[in-house]
């Protein structure tokens, strides 16, 4: 019961010595023993650790430290398995790393152990964090907690289901191209992605390193903007970290938005869009309209060159952000006469089918003549989506959209064909190459099978403020977050 | 902007062995997926300045400092194999 | 038909810094295997570069030293190949917008000044070390990620010595700037070689050959001495050469071919996504630039003109830039600046090698690693600069005699005792009072009648043996031009 809490609500309890971190955490532990077998998001964690965790926060707790000081003093999180914490194993979803353990914190972890948390858990995403589905992963597919035959989202499957299972109170993604918010739809949480440089991406295995960031998969909005508070400000280890303020995110949620100027893009009301999430999300327009916004139209004119600028830039990093991965230093590998053959058998075995598919095309793009015919030019075009949005920003203080054009798929349903895949990325994809900040939260639900829709609200660079306020003014009006899953 | 692909070639670069199905499959995949990127040759990017970092930033540097490195044992951890503090290699031919 | 050579040089050269390029680990050599390493610079999973900003102000330090222009804008990139001693499998370089560009070199070659231009100095990382064994290499990180600075020639060197001289000429102006320590032994320097060759007189280029693995300036040299022979030869055969890199070897002294045109490598260059671009600012520029120091072969120029020293002198004062700084110091207060030079780098020299040989003696004696001993230098001299001034002064003036003069230089050397005052305790002042020197002649002349006769018969220089003996009788201190006069009256009447 426990583990179904909120953040904000688990430290009143705390608080109040109603409860213990030993207790909470027993809970998370209770309930991956009970549904992670049907889920599968975690791949691995360590509950002796967890519960050492625990203890030391209850000791802390009884010598008087507040949530004041440390405001996830106690909270067990659960982290997407491509980000580094000192002393734990990292697969990144794949046979390559083989018993890889890392030997540092990257920098949100450090964040989150000085604001007290209870670190613990690998959390399973498709391999390298490419994919929309958690099929990609070496060690099987996590399950979406509303229908265990349909598939999570992706990359970060394990994170968003996780939460949603109610494994453990909030869990840390990574987006690249939508990785934490479309399965924060899918599973029906709320999942924030921030400003690009907002939060530091040191000890994050980068996949794409100009659009990857890292965010929070929370149960309401008020705790997305607790961690993001956490998780944000400049670092000295990550030369594109922004020297930006960090603001009092929880603080902004206080309803206000009477005034607020919401667009809507017609670009975005596309074919492909399921009717049921049309639905749910013109409601949810009408909703916030109701509770103040004024709603203006405003036009993304490069929407439609979104998906191939996105996969030759993220595959063109991805393939010079991989080459690492050789068997010399790390990794699992195969035996060679020499180096060359090594490194071949060693990928070749390591990789699944979904990185080998991105790594040769980034390789391609990049390979002799054919630069500017693809690299440059989408760095163009990437441009010219990102002015959309400036522009767009100029009439209004966000932007609404669906957060996937349809809810979660059956397994299996898209694996065949990956462009169809890639396709289904294209309301989340923009903003990544903007470089602006995002949120997915709960909408309402499909009618059979009853699955959670997500409505996403993109803001102005460093605009978290103005979308964590909004989405908890709707939130608040509605019942959505509050629906479980029936495991 | 050829659709074709030498995927052999290209794999070679990457160090990625393939299986001949493998490469069957990833040609015929790569060259839908190159269609598909082929939509970009209709924008008009005359004048357009690249975007390398969606956050523009300079001079971003770190003072000269020297700092703890790691235990030669963390270091070498994760070393698929080593030998007197070195990380140990097929033979380098060259 | 005659042919010549036509060479440029890429010479990468670690930079002194006390931290890596990216990381804080220590740029130091000869540690342990793997003991100056951490994630970033093993390249593990999710770690992330920070440049280095010591390692960008030397980058555009060399700019200045050789005469370059520095761009407002400059940016890493990433060139990508596999390789075990590479821990990304691809290095950190400035491909298309370097930090510095357009510059050349001065140097002294063949009695004349050669100018070699410079296409760029650009801030890259160095890579890892491997040691081969029987059956697999090992891979040592210390070295990866320390700044490398790529110093790239244009074509204008035409034969092997010139590229020595350049090299050596480079060498001297990166160790007096402060940018590197350039110690070959520690692999501080390394430098590929483009060489093709074309009949003389004509324009366009032969196929492009560069030659790799030469470890000292020498071997550059050897390489090209070998090299050019072997182009012209298979020119002349009705060879058609193709662009392709060779390896030097050492040992055989011949150069191999490693691989041609077809299989190089496709290096897949774009920005580094990781790292922001660099423009700049006037106030760092100007930071930057007031560490340049006056270029050595500029500075032998001035020496020369300025104090009319002989080439050879002004060429001790510009490699031994304390000595010559020493010189400066006091040579604009003389007439005599030659003098003041033929002090330092005759006496002052040797004297200070003697110390330093005692000393090092003594100390190694007590145990002490080289690095650790304390030796005598020009900083702690126990004379003040302006001695010297004094002691030219006093043989200039006469007042002592250019023997006298070197006991009052050793005195000086020992005790730090003022010339003044040794020349009074040791009476070495020359006697130049006609009464006690008619003396002395009177003695000299009647003591040795035979040289008297001798001159008298016409053997003018019988005299100088009568001078010997007057400069005796004075004990040396008799001023010799005054004897001369006076033998000569007396022995004339
Ligand atoms: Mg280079
Ligand atoms: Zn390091």
């Amino acid at each position: 019961m426990l583990n179904q809490l909120t953040i904000s609500e688990l430290a009143a309890r705390l608080a109040k010595r109603e409860t213990s971190a030993r207790e909470i955490t027993y809970a998370c532990l209770d309930q991956i023993q009970r549904v992670d077998e049907r889920i599968h998001a975690f791949l691995s964690h360590d509950p002796a650790d967890a519960l050492a965790q625990a203890d030391a926060a209850d000791r802390e707790l009884a010598s008087g430290v507040t949530h004041a000081q440390k405001p996830l003093l106690g909270m067990p999180i659960a982290i997407k398995d491509v980000i580094n914490v000192k002393g734990h194993p990292l697969t990144c979803g794949s046979k390559l790393l083989g018993k890889f353990i890392s030997p540092y914190d990257a920098t949100v972890i450090q964040k989150l152990k000085a604001a007290g948390a209870i670190v613990f858990g690998r959390l399973n995403l498709d391999e390298f964090a490419m994919g929309s589905s958690t099929e990609n992963s070496a060690f099987g597919l996590t399950r979406n907690p509303w229908d265990t035959t349909r598939i999570p989202g992706g990359s970060s499957g394990g994170s968003a289901a996780a939460v949603a299972a109610h494994e453990c109170v909030a869990t840390l993604g990574s987006d690249t191209g939508g990785s934490i918010r479309q399965p924060a739809a899918l599973c029906g949480c709320v999942g924030l992605k921030p400003t690009y440089g907002r939060v530091s991406r040191y000890g994050l295995v980068a996949f794409a390193s100009s659009l990857d960031q890292i965010g929070p998969f929370t149960k309401d909005v008020r705790d997305a903007a607790t961690l993001l508070e956490i998780l944000s400000g400049v670092d000295h280890a990550d030369s594109t970290s922004v020297p930006q303020p960090v603001p009092h995110y929880s603080a902004a949620l206080n309803g206000e938005i009477k005034g607020l100027k919401l667009g809507i893009a017609k670009e975005y009301l596309v074919g492909g869009l399921d009717p049921e999430v049309k639905q749910a999300v013109d409601a949810a327009v009408k909703q916030l309209e109701k509770l103040g916004a004024e709603i203006v139209e405003v036009s993304l004119p490069h929407t439609d060159y979104a998906v191939a600028t996105y996969y030759i830039i993220a595959t063109a990093e991805a393939s010079a952000n991989l080459a690492r991965f050789d068997g010399v230093r790390y990794c699992a590998r195969a035996d060679g006469a020499d180096p060359i053959e090594m490194y071949s058998k060693t990928r070749g075995a390591g990789f699944g089918p979904e990185v080998k598919r991105r790594v040769i095309l980034g390789t391609y793009v990049l390979s002799s003549g054919y630069y500017d015919a693809y690299y440059l030019r989408a760095q163009k075009v990437r441009t010219l989506i990102r002015n959309d949005f400036l522009k767009a920003f100029e009439k209004v203080d966000a932007i609404v959209t669906p957060t996937t054009p349809t809810a979660a798929f059956k397994a299996g349903e898209k694996s065949g064909d990956p462009l169809q895949m890639y396709l289904s990325d294209i309301f989340t994809i923009s903003c990544n190459l903007a470089g602006i900040p995002g949120i997915s939260i709960p909408c309402g639900f499909t009618k059979l099978p009853k699955l959670p829709i997500g409505l996403q609200l993109l803001g102005k660079p460093f605009g978290e403020e103005t979308i964590l306020k909004l989405a908890h003014a709707y939130e608040q009006s509605t019942a959505w977050h509050k629906e479980r899953a029936e495991l | 902007m050829a659709a074709e692909i030498d995927v052999k070639y290209v794999a070679h670069l990457a160090r990625i062995a393939l299986s001949p199905d493998e490469e069957q499959q990833l040609s015929t995949q790569l060259g839908n997926i190159l269609g598909y990127i082929e939509k970009l040759k209709e924008a008009d990017v005359s004048g357009v300045e690249p975007t390398a970092h969606a956050f523009p930033l300079v001079n971003v540097t770190r003072p000269d400092e020297v700092r703890d490195s790691l235990p030669t044992e963390e270091a070498l951890r994760n070393a698929p194999a080593k030998a007197n503090g070195l990380f140990m290699v097929p033979k380098i031919v060259e | 038909m005659e042919y010549e050579a036509v060479i440029g040089l890429e010479t990468h050269v670690q930079l002194k810094t006390k931290s890596k390029m990216w990381c804080g680990c220590a740029n130091a050599f000869g540690s342990e295997p793997n003991t100056n390493v951490c994630p970033v610079c093993l390249g593990l999973p999710g770690v992330l570069p920070v440049p280095n900003d010591e390692a960008l102000r030397l980058t555009v330090l060399t700019g200045y030293l050789l005469n370059c222009q520095i761009p407002t804008f400059a940016k890493f990139d990433r060139k990508s190949y596999f390789y075990p001693d590479m821990p990304k499998n691809y290095q950190i370089t400035q491909y298309d917008k370097p930090s510095t560009a357009n510059g050349y070199v001065e140097f002294e070659f063949q009695g004349g000044i050669s100018r070699v231009r410079i296409t760029r100095a650009h801030l890259e990382e160095d890579v890892g070390k491997s040691t081969h064994f029987e059956r697999n290499s090992g891979v040592d990180f210390n070295r990866a990620g320390v700044p490398l600075m790529e110093i790239v020639s244009e074509p204008d060197l035409t034969s092997s010595d010139m590229a020595y001289e350049y090299l050596n000429a480079l060498k001297e102006i990166l160790i007096q700037g402060g940018v590197s320590d350039c110690d070959m032994e520690k692999g501080m320097v390394r430098c590929d070689v483009n060489v093709s060759v074309r009949p003389k007189g004509t324009k366009e280029l032969g196929a492009k050959i560069e030659i790799k693995n030469m470890n000292s300036f020498s071997g550059v040299r050897r390489a090209l001495d070998y090299e050019i022979p072997r182009q012209i030869e298979a020119v002349q055969r009705g060879e058609k050469l193709i662009q392709s890199t060779r390896r030097w070897d050492d040992v055989t002294g011949i150069t191999e071919q490693m691989r041609t045109k077809e299989d190089a490598h496709d290096y897949r260059y774009f920005p580094d996504p990781d790292l922001m671009p660099l423009e700049p600012s006037e106030k760092w520029l100007e930071e930057v630039s007031k560490r340049a120091i006056e270029l050595p072969l500029t500075r032998k120029q001035r020496l020369m003109k300025d104090f009319g020293l002989p080439a050879g002198d002004a060429e001790v004062f510009k490699s031994n830039v304390a000595l010559g700084n020493y010189f400066e110091g006091i040579a604009k207060g003389t007439k005599n600046p030659k003098a003041i030079a033929n002090w330092l780098i005759n006496n002052l020299q040797a004297k200070l090698a003697e110390a330093n040989q005692k000393e090092i003696a003594e100390q190694s004696a007590l145990g002490l690693e080289t690095s650790e001993m304390q030796l005598t230098t020009l900083n702690d001299l126990k004379f003040k600069p302006e001695a010297l001034l004094e002691l030219v002064g006093l043989v200039d003036n006469k007042t002592i005699s250019s023997s006298a003069a070197q006991q009052v230089f050793a005195d000086m050397f020992e005790t730090g005792k003022s010339p003044a005052l040794i020349v009074q305790e040791k009476g070495l002042a020359q006697v130049s009072d006609t009464g006690a020197i008619e003396k002395f002649c009177d003695e000299a002349i009647a003591a040795n009648p035979k040289f008297v006769a001798d001159y008298q018969a016409g053997k003018v220089a019988a005299i100088n043996a009568l001078k010997g003996q007057v400069m005796k009788l004075s004990k040396g201190k008799a001023n010799p031009a005054l004897v001369g006069e006076i033998l000569e009256r007396k022995l004339r009447s």
